[in-house]
């Protein structure tokens, strides 16, 4: 493989890669947009989103088969609940603490975290369950080359779902007001704005979109396991803090970021496989030692 | 000229264990501008803040259209046409002016009747207009009072809360905010006009109520209020 080979191979597989953490990044931004809360529980939600694609998938596997109707009915199926999950984890949870200082709320949130990463480690005896999928390993073959179909129907799901967020954000009014309740929620509630049910709406998409990704993870790499979210959490709370935590587009250009300095990472002698971590989080350190609010951040600074 | 659109009877507001209202009554007529007076600090935000629903009061009753809405939520009151203009604007900056102006209208699902509104603002305001898809941040303090009244207007107000438009502006455009707010009262806006500038609030409205720490101690017709210049001296301190 030439140079330009492997540019061009890593650069597919850093885009599935970051279209996962935008997608993870993009509810965590949401959520500290509008409540200020690090949603630590959102990596686990991305899991449970696999793990109940994966219940939804064995069920309709056998109508609509393990190909991508299947697939895709359980993915809407699962970002469904999921995101009903959330919004309720948000009234019962946060919503209680919103009025207390704020470490309380942060702790809250851990502890959501380890109740749903033990709930669905005590369900499945910690093991990882191979996610069947009967999508084949066709693709794209460009000189050296290789891109499957499935990679290039996941990035394009991806991509469709956060265009889809984009247009609903700037294009409607409840979109709007979304935006304008991270700015300020007293003068939301004298617009007639039901500021509580927007915050709802908020969890409901930001936790569907972790969802998609969980689902679309296991498509990917074949197996789920109860603690793949705490990895990808991290790595999504990364990404929006890169892209300029509160905003939206920041959290997909922070996904994408990582997602290929990841897979470019790999491909530096000495560093490798082992090492992409520590190089990819080197370079973000570096990026935020110039530009604390991240690329896309507002200058106020909030502190933690 | 005299039937009650809102009446305020006894109102208590504590914010933790500060006393901010104590017991206030006053009542504005249909159609009229009252004007509430006060230095910093002596309760007019608040009392505002309490009937939109901002705040809970702790005591007495707020009635507007002869409805009890001491315990409603804000954004249910704002459905029934009373709109709060709040201190310092409050304008959604980040957002574009168009924007802002849509959010004013955020209860309405009818298209065509947003467009009229809209139109009626930019009539009243065309500086709006020319800067409708600029980020709001950039306005001046004149221009984004504009905006806040433009924005409270796209909610078709029948009770107008206005809480110091004149704050920070030089005196012409002080000028230009009052008579607006004259003329969206003769098109059939009541206004409560919250003023720390008593002579020019005292100009327009029709009655005036002074507060102090809490308590209202002077009313009277503004003609009254005005004559008696003893009076704003002392509680005003001009």
């Amino acid at each position: 493989m030439s140079f330009q080979d492997i540019l061009l191979q890593q650069l597919a597989n850093g885009l599935i890669l970051g279209s996962f953490y935008a997608l993870v990044a993009l509810g965590y931004t949401m959520v500290y947009g509008i409540i200020k809360l690090l949603n630590f529980a959102h990596g686990d939600l991305y899991m449970l989103g696999a793990f109940i694609g994966f219940v939804v998938l064995s069920f309709l596997s056998a109508f609509l088969g393990d190909s991508w109707t299947g697939i895709l009915c359980s993915m809407v199926l699962s970002m469904i609940a999921v995101g009903l999950l959330g919004v309720l984890i948000q009234r019962v949870a946060y919503q209680p603490m919103l009025s207390a200082p704020r470490l309380s709320i942060l702790i809250t949130a851990l502890a959501v975290s380890m109740i749903l990463a033990n709930l669905v480690m005590a369900l499945t005896d910690g093991e990882y369950l191979a996610f069947s999928t009967d999508l084949g390993y066709d693709g794209l073959e460009l000189g050296n080359v290789f891109i499957t179909y499935t990679q290039m129907v996941l990035v394009g799901a991806a991509a469709v779902l956060m265009i889809a967020l984009y247009l609903f954000v700037h294009k409607t009014m409840y979109g709007k007001a979304m935006r304008a309740i991270a700015i300020d929620q007293d003068a939301c509630r004298l617009m007639g704005i039901n500021v509580n049910r927007i915050i709802a709406l908020t969890f409901f998409i930001g936790t569907s979109l972790a969802a998609s990704a969980g689902i679309m993870a296991g498509t990917y790499y074949g197996s789920i396991h109860f603690f793949m979210g705490f990895v990808v959490g991290l790595k999504a709370f990364t990404s929006a803090v890169i892209g300029g935590i509160g905003s939206i587009p920041g959290a997909m250009l922070g996904g994408l970021l990582l997602g290929l300095l990841e897979s470019y990472g790999t491909q530096i002698p000495f560093i490798g496989t082992e090492w992409k971590d520590v190089f990819s989080f080197g370079i973000l350190i570096l990026l935020l030692v110039f530009k604390p609010t991240g690329i896309l951040g507002k200058t106020e600074i909030e502190r933690m | 000229m005299s039937e009650p659109i809102l009446e305020i009877e006894n109102l208590e507001t504590y914010y933790g264990k500060i006393h901010a209202l104590r017991s206030i009554s006053f009542t504005v007529n249909k159609g009229e501008i009252v004007t509430l007076l006060g230095a910093n600090g002596a309760g007019k935000s608040t009392t505002l803040r309490t009937i939109s629903g901002l705040t809970r009061a702790s005591g007495g009753t707020v009635r507007f259209l002869g409805e009890d809405i001491t315990r409603k939520a804000a954004h249910d009151i704002v459905k029934m046409g009373l709109i709060h203009v709040p201190e310092g604007r409050k304008i959604f900056k980040g957002m574009t002016i168009l924007e802002n102006l849509e959010l004013g209208s955020f209860t309405l699902t009818d298209e065509d009747e947003r467009a009229r509104r809209l139109q009626h603002v930019f009539e009243i305001f065309p500086v709006l207009r020319e800067r409708r898809h600029r980020d709001s941040a950039f306005l001046s303090g004149g221009e984004q009072q504009m905006l806040a009244i433009g924005r409270s207007m796209m909610t078709n107000p029948r009770l107008l809360l206005l809480d110091e438009p004149s704050m920070g502006l030089a005196p012409f455009l002080v000028q230009e905010i009052m008579r607006i707010i004259v003329k969206l009262n003769r098109e059939g806006v009541t206004i409560l006009l919250v003023e720390q500038n008593a002579k020019v609030a005292l100009k327009l409205a029709n009655c005036g109520y002074v507060l102090e720490t809490g308590r209202i101690v002077i009313q009277g017709d503004a003609e009254t209020l005005r004559r008696d210049e003893s009076i704003i001296k002392a509680y005003l301190g001009e």
